[in-house]
């Protein structure tokens, strides 16, 4: 469905300004290498900044690569950018180009630029939005919207027309759960029924546990693993995540804690911790048993999630924060 | 994960290839009138529920400086026409030249021709039905004031359907000039700012009768495209308008207009891939 083969960009140092510092140039994707399989939830997951837009601007079209490949559906995308927006729907993080537009005529104008008929168009509209639970707010402009609301209204505007290929970026930002429930369901809809293939990119790591089929993690701009979640999980079985969320500061006096200490991923009073089962057991022991106990305010212990995959493949743990948002 | 009930997926069987597929997977690219149309259409509902109220500022700026300027000018006379004509055409720089560039200047800044860019409809479309959408957008100031201009100034209204050659032409050159301007400034304030210094030019340029600016200021006066909008529609309130000069002067406008859309369309291109 989708081949890339050694795709790179570097954005170019900008030089300082009227005292500002200027910036390094940063490579934004490095060598990237990626297979999108027909009919399948694809994520790209990473921090802010990870590359994950960029890579995908490469791959609808919006970006020339410095080098490398992009090839959807047999179509050389880096050398006929144009042919992007004949295979795939593109939904981006910005609404600016519709948001004065009511959420009907949104809709009906992307399908009508997408090369359908009136007619076709607005059959689809109202089916797109009947499915999405949008006929209520059909007549409303997006500006007047809540963001969550904005966004469907943004996401029934990309699935008018139909595409083989949805680019989905960040698509449920700001949605409640019943708008969320409506995206996954129009999505595996189109799926099951149009053998539809879902580029998805997010950085929320229990969006992508749950609906993704396989998942690139990028961190840096480069791939540092691809796999199915559950496979991915896998790589990192044999440890435990250990949390321990202290009343006011950790008592550093004890050594048991300061052992501790050279393992855990600080956060304010939470420490987060991987260890193996039976040093997470005598971790919990030795401050749930002795004097650190008062000190303690929570604890749990989990099975590894997305992040900790992403932590143990090496991603750069300041950027840990960014991989979950709240 | 799935969400679809049994039942959706019973009543519509799967498809093993989507019915619109060619063989080469492309769809069709969006063709120029409908998506012009289409872009024209939802530009002008923007407009409309965005706008509204700088349709008035617009219309009021003229009918104000209409107002000052009667304390100056004879009524009937030349200058009197130079001033009404100025004044109409200076709503059409407002809209369709500033708003224009700002609108540009902040749909790219912000990714907004990203949507477009995804979309298979030919560049043109969307830069004509955008200047397109802004140039109808003026036409109910336009009128009102050149109606008012001829009420406050003693002029004839007979000639006032050269209006409905005017508005287009200067509207197309205007509209494409400000199109171009907030494509190619490199930042959206940069945008405004030459939307706005345009605007001015127009004002100034426009309004003020030309005989009594030195000579530099009419040479700028002849390089800027409302001048000529202004010149044609002036013209037209004198008893026997000459309408050779008058066609001459809108040939003028609509030959600014295909090369500013023009090069609006480029600088749309180039700045839909980056």
């Amino acid at each position: 469905m989708c081949a890339v083969r050694g795709l790179s960009k570097t954005y170019p140092a900008a030089r300082g300004r009227r005292g500002a510092p200027g910036t390094p140039a940063v490579r934004a994707t490095d060598d990237v290498r990626l297979d999108i399989r027909r009919g399948e939830i694809f994520g790209l997951l990473g921090p802010n900044g990870a590359g994950k837009s960029t890579l995908v601007r490469q791959l609808t079209g919006l970006m020339r690569p410095d080098s490398g490949s992009v090839e959807i559906l047999g179509h050389d995308i880096v050398r006929y950018p144009e042919r992007a927006a004949r295979i795939l729907a593109y939904l981006g993080q910005e609404s600016t180009a519709l948001d004065e537009l009511t959420v009907s005529l949104a809709a009906e104008t992307t399908g009508r630029l997408r090369g359908l008929s009136l007619k076709d168009a607005r059959a689809e509209r109202d089916d797109v939005l009947e499915e999405l639970g949008l006929t209520a707010l059909a007549a409303r402009p997006l500006k007047k919207l809540s963001g969550g609301q904005r966004r469907l209204a943004c996401f029934a505007a990309a699935l008018v027309g139909r595409r083989p290929l949805l680019v989905l970026d960040e698509p449920t930002t700001g949605m409640d759960p019943v708008a969320r429930r409506a995206v996954w369901a129009a999505v595996d809809r189109r799926r099951a029924e149009r053998g539809a293939t879902v580029l998805l990119v997010t950085h929320n790591v229990i969006e992508a546990e749950t609906v993704l089929d396989r998942v690139a993690v990028l961190d840096q701009g480069r791939v540092i693993a691809c796999d199915s979640p559950a496979g991915l999980k896998e790589r990192v079985a044999g440890e435990v995540r250990v949390e321990l969320v202290w009343r006011e500061k950790a008592p550093m006096e004890l050594s048991e804690v300061a052992r501790l200490r050279e393992r855990a991923v600080e956060s304010g009073r939470r420490w987060s911790l991987r260890l193996a089962p039976d040093e997470a057991r005598s971790a919990v022991a030795a401050v749930t048993g002795g004097p650190a106990f008062d000190f303690l305010d929570d604890f749990t212990l989990a099975t590894p999630s997305l992040e900790d995959v992403y932590l143990a493949l090496g991603g750069s743990r300041s950027g840990v924060k960014g991989l979950v948002k709240a | 994960m799935s969400v679809v009930s049994a039942e959706a997926l019973r009543e519509r069987p799967v498809e093993a290839v989507p019915e619109d597929a060619h063989d080469d997977g492309l769809a069709p690219r969006a063709k120029f009138l409908p998506s012009l149309g289409a872009v024209y259409r939802a530009q002008l509902s923007r407009a409309r529920v965005a706008r509204i109220p700088l349709l008035f500022v617009a219309t009021f700026q003229s009918i104000g400086i209409m107002i000052l300027m009667r304390g100056v000018v004879d009524q009937g006379g030349r200058e009197a026409q130079a001033v009404v004509a100025g004044s109409a055409v200076l709503v059409v720089a407002f809209v369709a030249l500033n708003l224009l560039a700002q609108y540009f200047g902040q749909l790219r800044a912000a990714g907004g021709l990203d949507h477009y860019a995804t979309l298979p409809v030919p560049p043109a479309s969307v830069v004509l039905g955008a200047a397109g959408a802004y140039a109808s957008f003026t036409v109910p100031g336009t009128v009102v004031t050149a109606v008012v201009g001829c009420a406050m100034f003693d002029l004839p209204l007979t000639h006032l359907w050269v209006l409905a050659a005017v508005i287009p032409l200067a509207g197309a050159a205007l509209s494409g000039l400000g199109a171009a301007l907030g494509l190619l400034a490199p930042r959206p304030e940069l945008a405004t700012l030459l939307g706005q210094l345009g605007m001015s030019a127009a004002l100034l340029l426009g309004v003020l009768p030309a005989d009594r600016m030195p000579e530099f200021v009419q040479y700028a006066r002849d390089l800027l495209p409302s001048t000529y909008g202004v010149e044609a529609f002036a013209r037209t309130f004198g008893d026997h308008p000459d309408w050779a000069t008058v066609l001459l002067d809108l040939g003028v406008c609509a030959g600014v207009g295909v090369a500013s859309l023009a090069v609006a369309t480029w600088a749309y291109r180039r700045a839909a891939v980056r």
